[in-house]
């Protein structure tokens, strides 16, 4: 029995300009769907087979390499993903956001803000904005290209006759340069304005869908609403328990089963970083250590 | 109190460490080996090598001891290693009317060119678990024969004679042979990648499928014409040479189903095909194919297409079990991003509503 060989990133050559094509039409239309010939990944559909495919198209051996899942580079996922290109392309990995060339992310866009030059891969499992709308691929194609979203409107109207909000509190839908109505990914409602104008350039990678999807730096991104209901982000009412952010998204940490909660921030470099600047929470060893709460 | 959600590298080494204990179970009883599980679990090797689109018996034996047994596992690692192999080319069309036959059945005729050949099959046994096999075997040796020179046509090569069914499309050997493992998919689909996809489908989904049309859900009346297992020779065009060379045999169950048709304005009635083919014997697979194909040529027939298996999009977008597991195991995974900003928006929702009915007992006064 031969022992496989692999190529640099895992992918060979030809499927690697096959998925920059897809990227590079991605880029020339912002927000539009691009179908790719995804590939069987040696991790399973649905755990980031896309955005481990646009990582592996576009990374060099130069690249800084930085894996995020749920905003923490500790996450099992992340972990294994991290592993994965050090093992198969050997690049430099880092938790440090601003090191990062390229940071591939399931769930969050970094508290910190991205800089020219970095590309944030996104994995995404269900790539069409309209999908549990209208489940047929044919339909939803369709009403992209005429640029028919009367459905999406009237959809978030009924969440407002219905509930008071719009009742979508991730994967909350965006418009892009004017144009296609696209799918963040499931990130929290309350990262989406970091994507309007970024300075760094934003892949989407849908391995089990078959789609790959760009934000080029600078574009225009507005999260759809109306009028009389704007666009609100959403955040925990807490500063985070170990570095003391009032701006940053929370995870609600359970600590009993008495209802006892703290929260912190789900961003583990950002939440690191100031701690590391003496930034303190509740919970911070030195706040405990003088008895405090 | 945090570090509980943290230090995963670990954890993940040690888990990785203990599934390899626990793939090799109880050490006093001897490992397996790939020629065992070959030789006598050779039908799980074969539903491996379908839908894994990879035909290597050793490399299937592999990956169902690396898998544990768990076939969709086993799958899923022949699939990845297919999807790093360079793609040279494509064969030959198949003579499957050349097999070298070891299996062969036709419920439509008592009797036909070249006989009914029965074959190993579970067909007529009785579903008795046998003791015997608890221990040690050694069952009799098979009966034998002097091979039949009698060619066996294909059944519905007998039928096609007569006009009493469709004809199979003309080959166009220019046209490229579709291949959805390196083409985006995009519906409508043209039947060669229907027929690629339904080869690599789940036979648990297909089964279901192709029984839900028999129970009328998109009912075609199908007889199984002809369904034959054996070995098929394997051509490929080597431009080098200017000629066709033989690449070696493949086992390979193949299924002709007809079906009913009633004619149309411009066609006579006739019957119409569903084709199934699958690798090693894999009679359940092939036949399931086999209707479920014909159920999604519904639009290209002008049957109403209404009914799950019929529906072309359903059908292709959900057969494939590596991608399906893939999704529905990934929930897995943490969500606690989504989960939290889900818990935020039913705490308004349900302070909302507990305002609302606190409100409710003044207004009511108030009127």
């Amino acid at each position: 029995m031969n022992a496989p060989t692999y190529n640099f990133a895992y992918l060979d050559e030809g499927t690697k300009r096959m998925i920059r094509r897809a990227i590079l039409k991605a880029i020339a239309i912002p927000g539009y769907q691009v179908p790719f010939a995804s590939r069987e990944m040696p991790m399973p559909y649905g755990w980031g087979t896309g955005g481990v495919q646009v990582t592996a198209a576009i990374l060099g051996p130069q690249d800084v390499l930085k894996v995020i899942d749920q905003g923490s580079d500790d996450t099992t996922n992340a972990i294994s993903i991290r592993k994965f290109f050090a093992k198969t392309a050997g690049v430099a990995t880092t938790t440090r956001t601003e090191e990062a060339s390229v940071i591939q992310t399931r769930h969050r866009i970094p508290e910190a803000p991205l800089h020219a030059g970095q590309v944030l891969v996104y994995q995404v499992p269900i790539p069409e904005p309209l999908r549990y709308l209208e489940p047929r691929e044919t339909e939803t194609r369709r009403m992209h290209a005429l640029g028919e979203y009367g459905l999406m409107h009237v959809k978030l109207y009924e969440d407002i006759a219905k509930f008071g909000h719009i009742a979508t509190a991730y994967a909350y839908p965006v418009k892009v340069a004017g144009r296609y109505v696209m799918d963040p990914s499931p990130t929290p409602k309350f990262d989406n304005p970091k994507m309007n104008d970024c300075e760094a350039l934003q892949l989407f990678g849908a391995g089990r869908e078959k789609r790959i999807y760009a934000i080029p730096p600078y574009t225009q991104v507005v999260s759809l609403d109306f009028e009389d209901h704007p666009f609100t982000r959403y955040r925990q009412d807490a500063p985070c328990a170990l570095c003391g952010a009032e701006d940053s998204y929370l995870d609600e940490i359970v600590t009993d089963d008495q209802g006892s909660r703290m929260f912190v921030c789900s961003d583990t470099d950002y939440c690191e970083t100031r701690q590391r600047d003496g930034h303190l929470g509740s919970e911070s060893a030195p706040n405990k250590e003088h008895g405090h709460g | 109190m945090y570090v509980a959600v943290k230090g995963g590298e670990r954890a993940i080494d040690n888990a990785h460490r203990l599934l390899a204990h626990a793939r090799r179970g109880e050490r006093a009883v001897p490992e397996i080996s790939l020629e065992q599980i070959s030789e006598q679990l050779s039908l799980g090797v074969d539903r491996v090598m379908v839908e894994g689109s990879l035909y290597d018996r050793e490399l299937a034996a592999l990956a169902i001891k690396q898998a544990r047994g768990d076939l969709i596992e086993a799958i899923f690692l022949l699939r990845a290693f297919r999807a790093t192999l360079p793609r040279f080319g494509a064969t030959l069309p198949l003579d499957t009317g050349a097999m070298a036959v070891r299996r062969r059945i036709s419920s439509t005729f008592k009797d036909i060119p070249g006989g009914q050949i029965l074959g190993p099959t579970f067909d007529y046994t009785h579903r008795l678990l046998d003791p015997a096999l608890a221990e040690n075997s050694d069952p009799e040796l098979p009966a034998t024969a002097a091979p039949s020179d009698a060619p066996m046509p294909r059944v519905t090569d007998i039928l096609g004679r007569d006009g009493l069914i469709e004809g199979s499309p003309a080959a166009d050997d220019d046209a490229i042979v579709g291949d959805l493992t390196r083409d985006p998919l995009s519906f409508p689909a043209d039947r060669d990648l229907r027929l690629q996809n339904l080869a690599r489908g789940d036979e648990g989904f297909l089964l279901s499928l192709a029984y839900s049309s028999q129970r009328g859900y998109g009912r075609n009346h199908p007889f199984a014409g002809e369904i034959r297992f054996g070995e098929v020779e394997l051509e490929f065009f080597a431009e080098d040479a200017g000629f066709a060379v033989p690449l070696g045999p493949i086992a390979l169950t193949e299924t002709q189903m007809v079906n009913q048709f009633k004619g149309s304005a411009t066609e006579a009635p006739c019957f119409t095909r569903g084709y199934g083919l699958a690798f090693g014997q894999s009679e359940r697979k092939a036949m399931a194919m086999a209707l479920v194909d014909r159920a999604l040529r519904a639009r290209e027939l002008g049957e109403e297409a209404e009914a799950p298996a019929q529906d072309e999009e359903f059908v292709m977008s959900h057969s494939d079990n590596v991608q399906a597991t893939g999704f529905v195991e990934h929930l897995k995974l943490p969500h606690y991003v989504d989960f939290q900003s889900e818990l935020g928006l039913l705490r308004r929702l349900r302070q909302d509503f507990e305002d609302k009915a606190a409100d409710a007992p003044l207004k009511e006064a108030a009127e």
